[in-house]
């Protein structure tokens, strides 16, 4: 690991401002993810701004029926929370199947949204990766690489990366939308859906957030009822990543909202393929991943994630 | 009928692919982990802090860098707890904050100023053991013994993560009371890995434990 200073600051606007203002800096919340990459110097700040102790660590109601969650609300508290358990069961089952247990005390809402890729070539740096290191090439799209976990659609030939999150599937079936605060102490909403960046030709650039801008909050609209179910498909029954998650809203008309995890370098979900729901599994997913460029390793996500919605919806 | 799922099999790029892996290995362009960017500390790169450790104050001054788990075992010698991965993946260094288990090999010891830590040493002794070390001897809850530490940490907060209306992954109603089942405690305990494969017998351990506190 390389050196680094370490502060604490007093409000959030503090925080962003400094963040801008110091070369290098980064934010630190539950360091679950930051510092496994700042061991093997894939990130590699001078200075980390402890965000821990700024407040934003509270579950509060919106005027419009929504909840309204701090940015260092744990994944543990955010998935026991009564009023998630039962009014955005989608969310609790999604963070519930991610990490473990002393994973999820630390995890933060904010943290687990801004997480890097699992991509192993991402992480093994005698490796090409255009996302640790622009320009090197893409180590996942070498002959023989291994690319069964990796991205199907929405990727480039620059990165086929996958966003790892479990919580942020849910939180995109439930349109969130990401609260920050700027360097100038202004605030922005930006919605998830517009949150994380495709990778394109610049796989580095992953979310919208601009140089030292810290997320505050997460809200969630008021609750939208229905049926919400969240499936993991993993190589193991605990403790892994997603290869495909489903999150499923359905209402007892039959229509409903469907967003996919493991698939692409971000949530996955369109209107399209939402409007299909009442057609059932195939019909929704020949929209949702329609364009898809998997590789031959990584071509049976796309099986995958119909079948798993298929048997979600026989399940009713 | 709905229509068939078309894609297109995405071809590797040998090409590319060799020549990137030429340009990583010797002719690397500039980059920010080069030192283009800002590569010194803006500051101090030590920091003192004060933990309450099993239950006693601790003053520590540390280099920013040493994780929680390094300043238990290499500064205050206590070796109870484990470095198994020292990437969030084994458990071996599970321990308490503030009453909740976490990964300590995760954590920045700067970051718990003010925190009290629990570790093995604190929860008992050869003599005096905790009810869940007397279950885990009781049951051959090991093998080893590298992972037992973190094994034991989690375990007593599983039970109390579990009293707690905390879901897991298996719990079917999410608004109804948790009952402590195995595929409760199996799913629970899934962050804490054990190379001998003591899982059965670490499972009757923590079954036992919760039915004599109940
Ligand atoms: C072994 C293992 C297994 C895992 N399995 C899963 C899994 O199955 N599913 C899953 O979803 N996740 C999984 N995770 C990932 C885990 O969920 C993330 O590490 C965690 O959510 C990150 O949150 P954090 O608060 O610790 O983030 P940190 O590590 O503190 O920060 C992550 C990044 O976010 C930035 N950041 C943090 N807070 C803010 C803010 N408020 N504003 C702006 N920037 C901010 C930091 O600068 C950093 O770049 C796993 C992790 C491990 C180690
Ligand atoms: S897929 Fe993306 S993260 Fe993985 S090696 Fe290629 S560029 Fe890097
Ligand atoms: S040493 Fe911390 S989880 Fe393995
Ligand atoms: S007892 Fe040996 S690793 Fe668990």
């Amino acid at each position: 690991m390389r050196a680094f200073s370490y502060e604490k600051v007093a409000d959030p606007a503090a925080a962003a401002a400094r963040a801008a203002e110091v070369e290098g800096a980064k934010f630190l919340a539950g360091g679950t993810n930051l510092l496994d990459l700042m061991k093997l110097e894939i990130e590699t700040p001078v200075h980390l701004i402890d965000v821990n102790g700024l407040g934003l660590d509270e579950v509060t109601e919106t005027e419009d029926g929504g909840l309204r969650i701090g940015t260092l609300v744990t994944n543990t508290a955010l998935s026991a929370d009564e009023r998630v358990r039962r009014d955005y069961p989608v969310l609790t089952r999604a963070i519930a199947a991610g990490a473990s247990g002393q994973l999820r005390n630390k995890a933060t809402t904010g943290g687990n949204l801004l997480q890097r890729t699992r991509c192993p070539y991402f992480y093994d740096t005698a490796m090409p990766c255009n996302k640790r290191e622009p320009g090197s090439g893409c180590g996942a799209l070498t002959e023989g690489a291994f690319s069964r976990q990796l991205g199907v659609i929405g990727t480039s030939d620059n990165c086929i990366a996958t966003h790892p999150s479990d919580m942020a599937v849910a939180m995109r079936v439930l349109d969130a939308t990401v609260e920050t605060v700027t360097p100038n102490g202004m605030t922005r909403r930006i919605p998830l859906e517009e949150f994380h960046l495709l990778p394109g030709d610049t796989p580095q650039e992953e979310n919208a957030l601009m140089p030292g801008e810290l997320i505050t909050h997460v809200t969630l609209p008021a609750p939208v009822g229905g049926t919400q179910k969240y499936h993991k498909a993993r190589d193991r029954a605990s403790y892994a990543f997603a290869l495909v998650s489903v999150a499923l809203i359905r209402q007892p008309d039959g229509s409903g909202r469907v967003a996919l995890g493991g698939v692409a370098p971000k949530p996955w979900r369109s209107d399209e393929a939402d409007a299909e729901l009442p057609n059932g599994a195939r019909a929704v997913m020949a929209h949702l991943l329609e364009g898809a460029r998997p590789t031959e390793e990584n071509a049976f996500k796309i099986t995958l994630a119909e079948r798993a919605l298929a048997a979600m919806l026989a399940e009713e | 009928m709905t229509p068939p799922i078309e894609f297109e099999i995405r071809r590797r790029t040998l090409l590319a692919g060799s020549a990137a892996i030429a340009m990583s290995a010797g002719l690397r362009p500039a980059s920010a982990q080069d030192g283009a960017a800002a590569s010194t500390p803006a500051g101090d790169s030590t920091t003192t802090v004060t933990l309450t450790v099993n239950g006693e104050p601790r003053e520590l001054t540390v280099d920013n860098r040493v994780t929680l788990l390094d300043a238990l075992r290499e500064h205050l010698e206590l070796t109870g707890t484990k470095k198994g991965c020292d990437h969030g993946q084994c458990g071996a260094c599970t321990c308490t904050v503030n009453g909740e288990r976490i990964n300590s090999c995760l954590s920045l010891a700067v970051m718990h100023d003010g925190d009290e830590v629990e570790t093995i040493e604190g929860i008992g002794t050869p003599e005096q053991m905790d009810p869940m070390q007397a279950a885990f001897v009781e049951n051959d809850g090991f093998q080893c013994g590298y992972c037992t530490p973190g094994q034991i940490s989690s375990a007593r907060k599983v039970i109390e993560e579990i009293r707690a209306g905390i879901p897991s992954h298996v719990t079917g109603d999410l608004n109804a009371e948790i009952a402590i089942t195995d595929a409760e405690i199996r799913e629970r305990m899934s962050g804490n890995i054990c190379r001998c494969g003591a899982y059965a017998n670490i499972l009757a351990a923590i079954t036992q434990v919760a039915e004599d506190q109940a």
